[in-house]
């Protein structure tokens, strides 16, 4: 591709801490936390609100707000990555491991993929393996407060490894799948995986 | 069908356009794919050692324009804004990815109404040419809310095509400045079965709640937000 005339970009001072963590194509969004929604905000009452999994798996679940609550808590501190190019380092987010959750819900052998349902009738399909290994989690704090509406409180999905769309917010449902199925950005175009180091940003990217 | 969005390819500046803080950009892009009104597409520029940054810009233009025409709101700081406002000439050759998104689309099939704030009228640009185009200029009603006239991209154009025109920080004629009221767009929704919202995190949530006021179902609401953060550049699409 060729070089654009007169470009030299505006890189940030280099912080040796962070060298090597941002992914092709993303930019360091410093103390920002955009948020970007293609749907109504929804507002989630935790009274009300409950996750379940259900699907391909051997004993369905379903958790209220205390319930979940009261499972080992679980933390991510680290770099997350949104596939319109801003990423934001050292983030801290705490809720409960997802491997958590699908051990209570034990998946069937054929249970390989994983579409994450929300208050606002979002989807997001996720392959199974993705949510395992410590590499998922549900949660409601951000950087030790409350997550906020905007950023999917009062409960997310969070999987730093991939393209933020793919942490839905305002979950209440993982469907646990046979075959995949696209979700609603991937439906528009996104990636089914969406991993910002192999920018898997589009249908069709390799 | 999913859209397949195809590969980077080039586009080369056929023409210039810049004002105080909008560079109006007409691009001749190599195998270009034509877009449906309200997609977007992303430039990228390149450094000499490979280092490159991209931001993503709605089409302006209708599909049929031989050109693919996006307007950009220069940002204070912005990487991507910046070199397109101060350095990019006619001639220069960009990397371009595009047409993305399947969501925020109208292809004129049924009456609609969009909602657009400052530079969010981008995508409402394409959908109006369109509109008229096609010889149906009232199915889709457009509104557009800017600070001043001046600062509104299009406004002209939107004027002339019979668009309602809101200024928050100037009075225009007798209407004082302020966003517009449930009164003043009641009877544009009449009829309407979808509805479009493009603009800031904060102008999407009083759009929304102004349709929703003069009783726009929130299910036929399609909304595309942008916003501006640190140093960098307007931004579009999917959840951040």
């Amino acid at each position: 591709m060729p070089v654009t005339r007169g470009f030299t970009g505006r890189r940030r001072p280099s912080d040796p801490a962070r060298e090597g963590r941002l992914p092709p194509g993303q930019y360091d969004t410093g103390t920002d936390f955009p948020s970007l929604t293609a749907e109504a905000t929804p507002r989630v009452d935790v009274d009300s609100w409950s996750l379940g999994i259900d699907g391909l798996v051997e004993a369905p679940q379903s958790w209220s707000w205390d319930e979940i609550h009261a499972l080992p808590p679980s933390s991510y501190a680290g770099d997350i990555h949104c596939v319109t190019t801003w990423s934001k380092f050292d983030t801290t987010f705490t809720g409960v491991s997802v491997d958590t959750l699908l051990d209570a819900a034990r998946p069937l052998p054929e249970g390989a993929f994983v579409m994450a349902h929300t208050a606002s009738g979002y989807t997001t399909n996720l392959p199974i393996e993705d949510l395992r290994g410590g590499r998922a989690w549900v949660v409601w704090d951000f950087d030790g407060k409350p997550l906020t509406v905007d950023h999917g409180g009062p409960v997310r999905l969070l999987v730093p490894h991939l393209y933020f769309w793919k942490s839905a917010k305002w979950v209440t449902r993982l469907e646990v799948m046979a075959h995949d199925r696209p979700g609603f950005w991937e439906q528009n175009g996104y990636h089914d995986r969406g991993d910002p180091w192999l920018e898997q940003r589009y249908q069709g990217d390799p | 069908m999913i859209p397949r969005v195809g590969p980077w390819t080039t586009a080369t500046i056929a023409e210039i356009e810049r004002e105080d803080r909008l560079v109006r950009l007409r691009l001749d892009v190599d195998g270009r794919t034509a877009h449906l009104p309200g997609q977007h597409y992303v430039v990228r520029l390149r450094a000499p050692d490979d280092y490159t940054a991209q931001r993503s810009y709605s089409v302006a233009s209708d599909p049929t324009d031989p050109l693919v025409e996006l307007m950009v709101e220069w940002m204070p700081d912005g990487e991507v804004s910046g070199h397109l406002h101060d350095v990019a000439e006619v001639g220069d050759v960009l990397e371009v990815r595009g047409p993305i998104g399947g969501w925020f689309t109208w292809t004129g099939d049924e009456p609609a109404i969009a909602i657009g704030g400052g530079t969010g009228v981008v995508p409402l640009v394409s959908m109006m040419r369109h509109a008229i185009r096609l010889g149906v200029p009232d199915r889709l009603r457009v509104v557009a809310v800017g600070k001043t006239l001046e600062e509104l991209p299009y406004a002209d154009e939107l004027v002339a095509a019979g668009a309602f025109v809101a200024t928050t920080r100037e009075n225009l004629g007798s209407r004082v400045a302020a966003t517009p009221y449930p009164e003043e767009v009641r009877h544009l929704v009449e009829g309407v079965e979808r509805a479009f919202v493009c603009g800031s995190v904060g102008f999407s949530s009083y759009a929304q709640r102004l349709l929703g006021e003069v009783g726009v179902r929130a299910d036929t609401v399609r909304v595309e937000q942008f916003s501006a953060w640190g140093p960098s550049d307007q931004q579009q699409r999917p959840t951040g």
